[in-house]
Parts: structure tokens; sequence; C-alpha cells
């Protein structure tokens, strides 16, 4: 890392000696307001931000270098660590690419489908409650923050009886569901959403009409449509820009296709827009989950593919031939033919995408992992430049990034 | 192909017959092998001709000992249209001999280009003439070997050890 100096080369000299030149303030990397471990460093005239340049990778782990070393279905717990606060969906968009990469899309059970769908919009409103309560509280709002997370308790609940995990999930496998869904499923979707949208209107209520968020919020961290097409933002930051652009309609995966749901654009580009984008976001993800919980079928949760599905766990202990195929799905992994595909989900940042690369063997040759936040991050500089030094905690709240993701 | 693809692909032949090296399908998925020279030319004039407004990603590959040249840089190109009505997507791949590892930029086509490219520059080694500003982003800036070429020493913790008591020098003074 290049050594900061904090006085400025650029300095005026005025004729009584004085100098007149900006200040450079280090933001960050351990402050509770970057959502994780950014450092910024800021040059300041005044009050005003002349030039912002984020540095980060202290998160960094190498993933995509770790995932070149172990099997596909290893690298499903480190899809968990990018994007820590929806991991689910981080999961999901994995096994998606890898069922791409194997060609066997169509092998998967409806029932797995239509699980996934439901978890992956559980995991929006969760990352959407934490992008809104957090964002809320570093303006001072704290009251908003604790109904946020409140609710994201009831998604963590959720999930842990589905998968046993709250945070690292590491749920889906290639082919559909490790286990069949637990029995009160249903009825905790169900309860969830019953109770979820009184909780959601207390939220917007508390902000969206408060005026101190919306004069913290409005007019701050503006981008037009252009530059945000221009910069490669996706996710809300894209849509509260005013382009209408989300992976599910464009590219449906999941079958999403087949449920009404809206694509929610706000169209000021500011901190403000983005906001209101995710609270929509949250009803149409509501939406989304009734539909699907409405046709959750019965049958099979994983799909019958002896070389690439595990062999049920009674049957590994009573069956040679089982035994046998375990090892060899363990040891060896199972082998996607030789080729490379890109698979894209909407995430609830935005748009993560996968790009695998097989040379035939069980091991990836290459794990690319094209995250949202990484992407949408390079836009701070230009969201900040020329507003004030406390609009830079609005500008990064209202991206909603996962330093896990940026790092990798 | 799809059906969409093929007015692009048509167009782009047109216009550099002698640089679009290659045309593979895959998946449903279209690779198209350009010449690494025109890299720059040929995405402006997707961008501005062809409306493929949208760099989603710029990434790069390895391929030692398994063909040569040894990298590939890769560019996913996407159009949505401006209601977002259509939906193409296009791989480009240009080729990196190990002697020349060097590619124009695109920063200035898509400036969302500017922190992929540093990442492919921080990971491998490549170098993006015409990048407004090529440093590293997520490893240390005097880190010396880079991470994801196929060569890299995961067991060897010298250039972290150094890159990290360095740090700790400079922050006793």
């Amino acid at each position: 890392m290049e050594r900061v100096e904090f006085i400025s080369e650029e300095a005026i000299v005025n004729e009584d000696g004085t100098r007149t030149e900006t200040m450079m303030l280090n933001m960050g990397p351990q402050h509770p307001a970057t959502h994780g471990v950014l450092r910024i460093v800021l040059h300041l005239d005044g009050e005003i931000v002349v030039k912002a340049v984020p540095y980060i990778g202290y998160l960094h782990r190498g993933i995509e270098k770790l995932c070149e070393h172990i099997t596909y279905q290893q690298c499903i717990p480190y899809t968990d660590r990018m994007d820590y606060i929806a991991s689910i969906c981080s999961n999901i968009g994995y096994i998606l690419a890898v069922e791409k990469l194997l060609g066997i899309e169509d092998e998967i059970p409806e029932r797995a489908k239509i699980a996934e769908v439901i978890l992956f919009e559980l995991g929006r409103i969760e990352s959407h409650l934490i992008g809104i309560g957090t964002h809320a509280l570093d303006l001072g709002a704290m009251s908003a923050f604790l109904y946020c997370f409140k609710e994201r308790e009831r998604i963590y609940d959720i999930l842990e009886t589905v998968c046993g995990a709250r945070l690292t999930t590491s749920y889906p496998r290639v082919g559909g569901l490790p286990l069949d869904l637990p029995e009160n499923f249903e009825e905790i979707v169900r309860n969830f959403l019953k109770i979820f949208p009184k909780t959601l209107s207390e939220v917007e209520s508390l902000l969206t009409r408060n005026r101190i968020w919306i004069e913290r919020t409005k007019g701050v961290a503006v981008i037009s449509a252009e530059d945000a097409v221009d910069l490669g933002l996706t996710g809300p930051a894209l849509r509260g820009s005013g382009v209408p652009y989300d992976v599910r309609k464009a590219t449906p995966y999941l079958g999403y296709e087949n449920y009404d749901f809206e694509v929610p654009v706000a169209y000021e580009g500011d901190a403000y827009s983005r906001y209101l984008c995710r609270v929509e976001e949250m009803h149409q993800s509501l939406k989304i989950i009734q539909q699907a919980i409405d046709n959750l079928p019965d049958g099979p949760y994983i799909a019958d593919l002896p070389d690439i599905v595990l062999p049920e766990k009674e049957l590994t202990y009573t069956k040679m031939e089982s035994l046998i195929r375990h090892f060899v799905i363990v040891y060896e992994g199972f082998k996607p033919p030789a080729g490379e595909i890109q698979h894209a989900v909407e995430n609830p940042k935005g748009e993560l995408s996968y790009y695998l690369i097989s040379d035939g063997s069980g091991i990836p040759y290459r794990m690319r992992v094209r995250g949202p936040s990484f992407v949408n991050l390079q836009a701070l500089s230009q969201m900040v430049e020329g507003s004030l030094v406390a609009d830079v905690i609005a500008s990064i709240g209202s991206l909603d990034i996962v330093l896990g993701e940026i790092d990798r | 192909m799809s059906v969409d693809l093929e007015p692009v692909i048509d167009s782009l032949k047109n216009e550099f017959p002698q640089d679009i090296l290659n045309i593979k399908e895959y998946r449903g998925e279209t690779t198209l092998l350009v010449s690494k020279e025109q890299i720059s030319k040929i995405c402006a004039y997707l961008k501005d001709e062809l409306n493929f407004t949208f760099l989603a990603d710029l990434t790069a590959v390895d391929y030692l000992e398994v063909k040569s040249p040894r990298y590939e840089v890769v560019y996913h190109i996407h159009r949505f249209g401006p209601e977002c009505e259509e939906n193409i997507r296009i791989r480009l791949k240009a080729e990196l001999s190990e002697d020349d590892i060097k590619i124009d930029s695109v920063t200035p086509v898509w400036s969302g280009a500017d922190w992929l490219e540093r990442e492919v520059y921080d990971m491998f080694g490549i170098e993006f003439t015409g990048h407004p500003d090529l440093r590293r982003i997520l490893m240390p800036e005097d880190y010396g070997p880079f991470p994801l070429r196929k060569d890299f020493d995961v067991r060897n913790r010298e250039a972290s050890k150094r890159s990290f008591e360095k740090a700790l020098e400079e922050g006793a003074d």
C-alpha cells in the first residue's frame, strides 16, 4: 500500500506565508459505517469532498484461487463467505452455474426449484433489511434498525429450521436439496408471510416520510442512468437510476418467468430512490414467496443422477455399490465435460455471476466470481465528490455493499 | 446461436473481417475469439454502433501448459436495450502470449472496466495500456507474485511475510 502523505503537494502559498491546501482524511478500514473493512482516503476542502479514493482488499482470502484446488461440491461453503449477509443467494447462484455447466438444468425436480426460489427471496428480504437497517443506523435512526433486525431474526430461524445453519448456510447441492424440507416448512413460511408485512409497513412509516431521513438521503449520492450503466452498476443501485434491468426478468432462472412480480424502478438516482427500490423489492419478494409456497409440490427433492448426486446415507451403510459411488463422488468429484459457462443471478445487491471453466476433471479449472458489490463500489468516488463529508456515510449505506464479496 | 445474435456477429464480421478469429457455441453461449490488437476498437464498435452498453464482467484465464498463447482475457458484454426489452449476451476473448502480456484497456469504452482491469492486473500481471490508474487492488501494493497464475506457489508464504514485515516497520516509524 502506498504511503498517504497528509500534506498535499498542491498547496498554494499565500502572500503572508500561510498555505491553502486540501486536507486528507483517512476513513476506515475500522469504521463502523463502512460496513466492513473499507478504507477511503478523502481529500477535503473544508467540509466538501474534493476526491475520494477507496482502498479494498483487507478481507481478501483468495476464494477464486482456493476453488481451483477443490472439487465442485467443496466450493459451496466458500460461496457463503462472500456475500455473508445473504449467503443462501450466493449458494444458489453457484449451484445453478454448476448445473448449467453439467447441462442438467432440466433434471432438477420442481420441489427443489420452488424451495430455492423461496429461500432466494427470503435471502433478498434479509439483505435488504440489513441494508436499510444499517443505512438508517448510520444516519442516526436507531429504531428502524431494531425493527429490521427483529425480522431478520425470523428469516434466520427459517433458515435454521431448513438447513441447520443461520449465517453460513451452504444449503443446496448440485441437483437439488441435500435433505427434504422440514415438515413445518410451509407453516413457518406462511407465518412469516403473515407477520412480516406489518413490520415492513412499520419500517416504512418510520422512514419513508420521515423528514430527517428524506433530507439526509434525497439528492445525495446521485448517479445518472447513463453513468450507472457505464459503470456497470446492477441491482437497486441501477434501478434507483431508472434502468429496469433485473436478471430475473432478463434471463429467468429457477422458473422466475412463471411468477407474477414487478421490477421496481425509481428515477431520481439518489440514495432515497435506492431506498424506495429496496422497500418495494421486499414487497415483490413477498409476492413471489406467496406464489411459490402455494405451488410447492410434493415429490423428489433431488435429481436422480447417480454420477453427480450422493446416494442416500442409509444406502451407503448397507449397499456396496452406494458406498463406492459415495467415495467416488466425494474423492474425485463429478466431472463436467470440458467447456465454459457463465451464469448470472439477481443477488439482492445486483448481478452475481459465476464464470466456470471445466477441463473435464473433478476440479474447476477456473472459477471467477463477478460480485455486484465490487463493481457497484466503483461508483462511490463519483457519488461523493463535491458533497459533504457526512454524505459519504449516506452514500456507502445506500450502495449497500458487503466487503466479503468485494474482497473475496 | 440465438437469432438476436446473428446480425451482431454479421456486422462485426463486416467491420473487422480479419480480426474475428473463431466463433464457438457452448450451452447456448457464444464466444468470439478476437485479435488482441483490435480489442478496444471492437469493444468501442460494439458499444457505440451495436448498443452493447453494459460490460458484465472482465477477467482472465491462465492456460499454463494447456495451450499456447498462455493467457486469455475474457469480456462478458451485455445488451439490454433502453427499456430492458432485449437480452443479448456475448463473450469476447483475446489471447495473450507469455512474452507480451499487454493489451489495450477498455476503460475508455466502459468506465466500469476500471476496477475489473485492475483486478486482472493484480491477479495475473496482465498490463492494460491506456488504463488511467493501473495499481494492485486486492493484494498489497508491494506484493510481488501474481496469485491467480497457475505457477503461483500457494504454500510459499515469503511474499506475504515480506509485505507484512514492511507494514510493521512502517507502522513503527
